[in-house]
């Protein structure tokens, strides 16, 4: 599907062999395996039944949705603004907003914690407002916003500037307004950048566990979401931090498979 | 992290390979608990100081992770435990020598809150302050373990009771992955109260810190202790090094951090 028509797939006299790829995927598939095969079917349901289990679940997939849909509000907006304008520090800025992909979790946390807290930046309005954000789901959001969003606005910006402006000025031409030729034009050429990098902003967010735990602390319920779970859980009781752990691993499977799946429908 | 201090590990057991019984004997793997790291690293330094030669690496992290890390066979000669838990999981499995194990230190547990005390807690009664932002340490590791027994001691009593304890219960905004998250919580002034140990007092974080005494008849006495390693390669220089720590000389270090020197049990 990748491959343009002129240049069939070729098994012979291909530039890598066909099992050169093996030592990765074997590296990749392989501790799936392993975690799969440690849960004990017989334990499984009644550990995924726990009240902390199901609420960790739950709240991981509240503030993972939350994050994308924010992201892909705000974000849109950004790599819009990226993609079609030119302005000085534009590059200073693109990189600034990628740094977040390659802090280590932990530095993502402290910052956020420096910014938020009591005394923080932020912190200090937001307390005369009434409002408190560390230790509670929005702090959760807040971080994995911040650590996912520039997945999605990364791909975003490169999917955007890569519509054709001859395609947007037609129909600008045919008496589009600017939101119906993003809606009509934009979105429809973009839209597997937009899509792909809605999906890897998603699966940053799910497994987010470093910024979580520094900023937003570890409460059942509240701010433990499933990866604070898993590795609290498997300090005090492995076989039910391994079931959380399976039903991590087939949430993110399924929910990829199913946007490949529906790629594949609208994207022949 | 841990995970990568596993893999660190295992990838010296690799590098080293067959030479692993012929490691030269100057060398002690010690693992301690994330709250002893100031006292051991200072009791390491004395230690090589007195023995030419020797030389001690430390793996500091919370004690359940020390644990989980023996139990796959890490290079350790000594572990040194902030509860009896994990060094007991450890001797039913057989990898600690069941005659070394001893109590070298104890602790107890204290409230901290920032110097400025901006929600003014000047007792263990006002942990039950509606509103108070409160952070302890999960019930995963020690001083989490510690802290649940504390409230239920209180909740035996009249004057607290249950009420009191389910309402320090309800100010718990978070219960985290070790102690020294919660020093640093409330260090940040993020949290108005913490339960910490008193020795946490001692620290580089003390200085930010005011210590708040829980009354000494339900505060549970937490207790160290340490051993030798089954599986280690320097067994006699790790039977050395508990002995000086066991000595007055390293209990000295221990008090001088504000360990306390006579175990309470």
């Amino acid at each position: 599907m990748s491959e343009p028509p002129e240049h069939p797939r070729r098994n012979r006299n291909s530039a890598w062999p066909p099992l050169a790829g093996l030592p990765l995927a074997l590296l990749l598939i392989l501790p799936l395996f392993a975690l799969v095969a440690h849960v004990r079917p017989s334990r499984f349901l009644h550990d995924l039944l726990q009240p902390a289990t199901l609420k960790a679940i739950v709240l991981s997939l509240a503030t993972s949705v939350t994050t994308v849909i924010l992201s892909v509000l705000f974000g849109t907006a950004l790599a819009h603004c990226l993609a079609r304008r030119q302005f000085p520090g534009q590059g200073i800025l693109e990189t600034l907003i990628s740094l977040p992909m390659v802090l280590p979790p932990a530095v993502a946390g402290i910052a956020l914690l420096l910014t938020f807290a009591r005394g923080g930046w932020l912190g200090t309005t937001l307390a005369t407002l009434g409002m408190e954000v560390v230790f509670t789901p929005l702090a959760v959001v807040i971080a994995q916003t911040f650590v996912s969003a520039p997945y999605y606005v990364k791909s975003a910006t490169i999917g955007l500037a890569n519509v054709s402006r001859s395609l947007e000025e037609a129909a600008a031409l045919d008496g589009a307004s600017p939101w119906q030729t993003f809606r009509d034009v934009t979105v429809p050429v973009a839209w597997r950048a937009l899509v792909g990098g809605a999906v890897l902003c998603w699966a940053r967010a799910l497994g987010e566990f470093g910024a979580t735990i520094i900023f937003a602390g570890n409460y059942p319920g509240r701010t433990q979401t499933m990866p604070l779970a898993i590795y609290i859980g498997f300090q005090i009781d492995p076989d039910q931090a391994l079931a959380l752990a399976a039903v991590l691993l087939a949430l993110s499977f399924a929910l990829l498979m199913a946007i490949r799946l529906s790629f594949s429908q609208i994207l022949p | 992290m841990t995970n990568w201090q596993k893999i660190a590990l295992a990838s010296v057991v690799g590098l080293s390979g067959c030479g692993r019984s012929a490691a030269p004997p100057g060398k002690l793997q010690v693992f301690a608990a994330a709250s002893l790291a100031e006292p051991f690293t200072e009791l390491g330094r004395r230690y090589e100081a007195a023995h030419p030669g020797v030389s001690i690496t430390f793996n500091f992290a919370g004690s359940n992770v020390l644990r989980l890390q023996i139990e796959q066979h890490a290079p350790a000669d000594v572990f040194a435990s902030a509860n009896e838990a994990q060094m007991k999981a450890l001797l039913d499995g057989g990898l600690v020598n069941s005659d070394s194990v001893r109590v070298f230190a104890g602790n107890r547990l204290t409230i901290i809150v920032p110097s400025s005390n901006p929600a003014h807690v000047v007792a263990f009664a006002d942990l039950a302050k509606p509103g108070l932002k409160l952070v302890a340490a999960d019930k995963a590791v020690p001083a989490g373990a510690y802290f649940e027994k504390l409230l239920e001691r209180a909740a035996a009593r009249t004057e607290y009771g249950n009420s009191f304890s389910s309402a320090v219960l309800a100010n718990i905004r978070s219960r985290e992955e070790n102690v020294e998250a919660v020093v640093t919580k409330v260090r940040l002034g993020v949290a108005d109260a913490g339960i910490a140990y008193q020795s946490d007092l001692h620290g580089s974080a003390g200085a930010f810190l005011t210590g708040i005494d829980i009354p000494p008849d339900i505060n549970p006495p937490a207790e160290y202790p340490i051993a030798t390693i089954a599986h280690g390669d320097a067994p006699e220089l790790a039977r050395d090094f508990e002995s000086f720590v066991l000595s007055p000389e390293g209990q000295s270090i221990l008090a001088a951090h504000d360990f306390l020197m006579t175990p309470t049990k």
